[in-house]
């Protein structure tokens, strides 16, 4: 046990995952400052499907996706995305950060920051060219923000802000998408138009991997859910997951064994 | 009787520049006689014949003439100019590569740097045992780049915040390097003195060929940005996303650190060390008050660097012994306080006036939703008496003149007699559309903010100003209001039941 928190990986082999899932997690266990915030993750979703992941604060729903985008080292265990590791799969990944984690004064319109989606698909050195423009303008017009296209981004409002994000994720046009708590603190015209863009995505078979923080809103918004509270409490079709019981297991009562075993590996790898 | 004219303006041009000095260089003129280098300048100018002009003692700064000072801004001698485009070009790239640093949040981890080149200077004069420029540079960015490793490393292995770990990698290694310096000058080796330079800034002292590799790096440096810019942008605007586009944002980080480790090291003789990082950071804060694109950022701040790299090395060619890094970090830091203060989106009078204008427009509504509310009261479009505006509002009898008078001066309201005022038909439609704002905006956060209707007046005063348009029609659709006055929430018991007619 030591041993893998001590950063020693053990990588899964490849018929662990399902070669067909957009998203399959094996086995994964992730550490900041050797601290475990998830235990043994095993995951496989469905492609085209709204997922929601909920948990209490502190659950570990951030580090989940950022551990399966490289984002931050895994101790243990593997992601694929339809098979491959994700240095493969770049292309077809989109990503939306919470808005917080980034300067909002920093001098670029929303067009600059929505553009910066296409850079991928960009060679290194060059601009972005003409046709990048007008795509990242028809990803604004898709979350109806087209007229605040060359508007300081400091001078959008948070929710306006938001879109600007996602209006950035759908230019990366990816297959499967992660969305880091898209909708804390935006209004509610904001709210109604990414759930409006979820739809679209997911009719037009893309997989959204969507961290959310409203339980009433979960049923309406997601097909499957998943439950995490440092691990995975349960995951599943959203009718049949979502249940009193289960809700109770991943928020009511402190897992204060887990949190102790966190602790104490902490404590041993403590200079 | 002409030269001694000349001489007076000479003098009032010398107090013109100490005031602007804030006297530096007087204190540091005692420096001035180790630093032998001007001898070097070349540029036909012998620092005796500087100091024959004037009633100027040898200890103080000697002023040169007219005819000199055309000489050095029209870039008339061959080696002045060559130290001057030198300089431009250092400053333009200082810029340039700090607006990057600036935005990436990294600007002070250049100070750092800039301190941390003093020991690599020392060792590598002692190695090479003369001023070879190009040793004495690899040896700075050499100890430069270790010092930016140390911050980071502590940072990696401790839980010292950034802020700590600059300061104290800063003043350990500046501190080496001056224990260094001083067993420089004990081995008394002699042509040790021009390594002063390096630490208060002498753009003057630049050979021709100093100034050619600055030229050159600073030229690179600017090609580089230019080429890289798109990368820069994503990783200093949100580096997580830039990763998880599979960008490798350490190398990255690692390219734009290198260039300003650089910027700074070929800097060093014209600036200084100890205030080259102002070059990097004042230029990118003052252009920030003028543009809200990166683009249009980055050429203002390489402008405003490069102005300031041109202030400088022309004065230390006229006054070898006025220290260059200071006069170029004063050049950007009027630069920078005029852009604080006059820029017209981002400063401070800008805000200033914002608020000023904000609170007339305020007091003014506010006359003139009295006005309305005294006209419903009255249920007439009649004259007025004062005293029942006074009444409606916590008022001094001064305050409300003024408001009238203001208000008669925009035709909304005329004054018909000492103690009673109307309402113009301009000022009448205008009172009473702010009035319905105010009304609406009541009835909404009683009906959908459950806040008491005694209460509601106080709180619905603070919104009805910014009250845009749309913003109202979306009111009137919520309260299904026509375009009515509604009566007054907080005065049902009057039993007000009639609406006015808007």
């Amino acid at each position: 046990m030591s041993g893998r928190f001590a950063g020693s990986k053990i990588e899964a082999r490849n018929d662990d995952h399902d070669a067909e899932s957009p998203l399959s997690i094996h086995d994964m266990t992730v550490a900041y400052h050797r601290k475990p915030v998830l235990w043994d993750i095993d995951f496989t979703a469905t492609g085209g499907r709204l997922i929601g992941v909920v948990g209490p604060n502190g659950a570990g729903k951030s580090t989940l996706i950022k551990a399966c985008l490289d984002l931050v080292p895994r101790a243990s265990g593997s992601v694929r995305f339809y098979g491959k590791s994700y240095r493969q799969q770049r292309g077809i990944v989109g990503y939306v950060p919470q808005r917080e984690s980034v300067d909002w004064d920093f001098p670029a319109s929303a067009l600059d920051v929505v553009t910066m989606g296409r850079y991928g698909r960009i060679p290194w050195c060059l601009p972005p060219r003409k046709r990048d423009k007008y795509a990242a303008l028809e990803c604004l017009d898709q979350v109806g923000m087209a007229d605040y296209a060359h508007r300081q981004i400091s001078k959008l409002s948070g929710g306006q802000q938001q879109r600007v994000f996602l209006a950035r994720a759908l230019a990366q046009d990816a297959q499967i998408y992660f969305m880091d708590e898209p909708f804390a603190g935006v209004d509610a015209a904001t709210e109604a138009a990414i759930v409006v863009l979820l739809r679209a995505l997911s009719a037009k078979n893309r997989t959204v991997l969507v961290v959310h923080h409203d339980l009433q809103t979960v049923p309406d918004y997601f097909d499957d859910v998943v439950l995490l509270n440092m691990r995975i409490v349960a995951a599943g079709p959203t009718e049949k997951v979502f249940t009193a019981e289960n809700l109770h297991k991943t928020y009511g009562g402190r897992l204060t064994l887990l949190d102790k075993a966190a602790q104490a590996v902490a404590g041993a790898g403590a200079r | 009787m002409v030269n001694r004219r000349a001489n007076r303006l000479r003098m009032v041009w010398a107090a013109v520049w100490v005031a602007l000095l804030g006297c530096t260089p007087i204190a540091d003129a005692a420096d001035g006689h180790r630093v032998g280098f001007s001898s070097v300048i070349a540029s036909g100018v012998p620092v005796s014949g500087m100091l024959a002009s004037g009633g100027i003692t040898d200890n103080s700064v000697s002023f040169p003439s007219w005819d000199k000072i055309f000489r050095a801004l029209t870039l008339r001698d061959y080696n002045t100019r060559i130290v001057v485009i030198g300089a431009t070009l250092l400053g333009a790239a200082a810029g340039v590569i700090g607006t990057f640093a600036y935005l990436r949040k990294r600007a002070m981890l250049g100070d750092a740097l800039s301190h941390a080149t003093l020991p690599g200077i020392a060792i590598a004069f002692m190695v090479v045992g003369h001023k070879n420029l190009g040793w004495l540079l690899f040896g700075a960015a050499v100890s430069g780049t270790l010092g930016v490793l140390a911050v980071i490393g502590m940072r990696r292995v401790s839980r010292i915040r950034e802020d700590a770990a600059i300061g104290i990698v800063l003043s350990v290694f500046f501190g080496i390097g001056m224990v260094l310096f001083s067993i420089i000058q004990q081995m008394n080796t002699g042509g040790e003195s021009g390594l002063q330079s390096f630490i208060y800034g002498k753009a003057a002292a630049m050979l021709h060929r100093d100034a050619m590799l600055i030229g050159g790096t600073a030229f690179a440096v600017i090609a580089c940005c230019a080429v890289m810019f798109k990368e820069f942008r994503l990783v200093c605007f949100d580096q997580t996303f830039a990763s998880s586009m599979g960008r490798p944002v350490f190398w990255i980080d690692v390219l734009m650190m290198g260039l300003v480790v650089l910027t700074t090291v070929t800097g060093l003789q014209a600036v200084g060390l100890i205030m080259i990082v102002a070059l990097l950071i004042i230029p990118a804060a003052a252009a920030r008050f003028w543009t809200d694109s990166l683009l249009l950022m980055t050429v203002i701040a390489g402008g405003i660097g490069a102005f300031s790299g041109w202030m400088g090395s022309v004065l230390s060619a006229l006054l070898p012994r006025l220290p260059t890094g200071a006069i170029i970090v004063i050049s950007t830091g009027v630069v920078f306080a005029f852009s604080m203060i006059f820029s017209p989106h981002r400063g401070v009078l800008a805000g200033v006036y914002r608020r000023w204008s904000l609170s007339h427009r305020v007091a003014h509504q506010n006359l003139l939703r009295a006005l309305a509310e005294c006209e419903e009261d009255l249920a007439a479009e009649v004259a007025i008496p004062i005293a029942d505006v006074h009444a409606k509002r916590f008022w001094s009898r001064r305050h409300l003149d003024r408001l009238i008078a203001r208000g008669s001066r925009l035709g909304l309201v005329s004054q018909i007699g000492p103690n009673t005022l109307k309402l113009t038909e301009t000022g009448r439609r205008e009172s009473r559309r702010i009035l319905r704002n105010h009304r609406l905006w009541e009835l909404y956060l009683i009906r959908y903010a459950d806040i008491a209707p005694s209460h509601v007046d106080r709180d619905a005063d603070e919104i009805e100003h910014v009250l845009a348009g749309d913003v109202v029609e979306e009111l009137e659709r919520e309260l299904e209001q026509e375009s009515t006055i509604p009566p007054s929430p907080h005065k049902a018991d009057e039993s007000r039941s009639k609406g006015v007619p808007a």
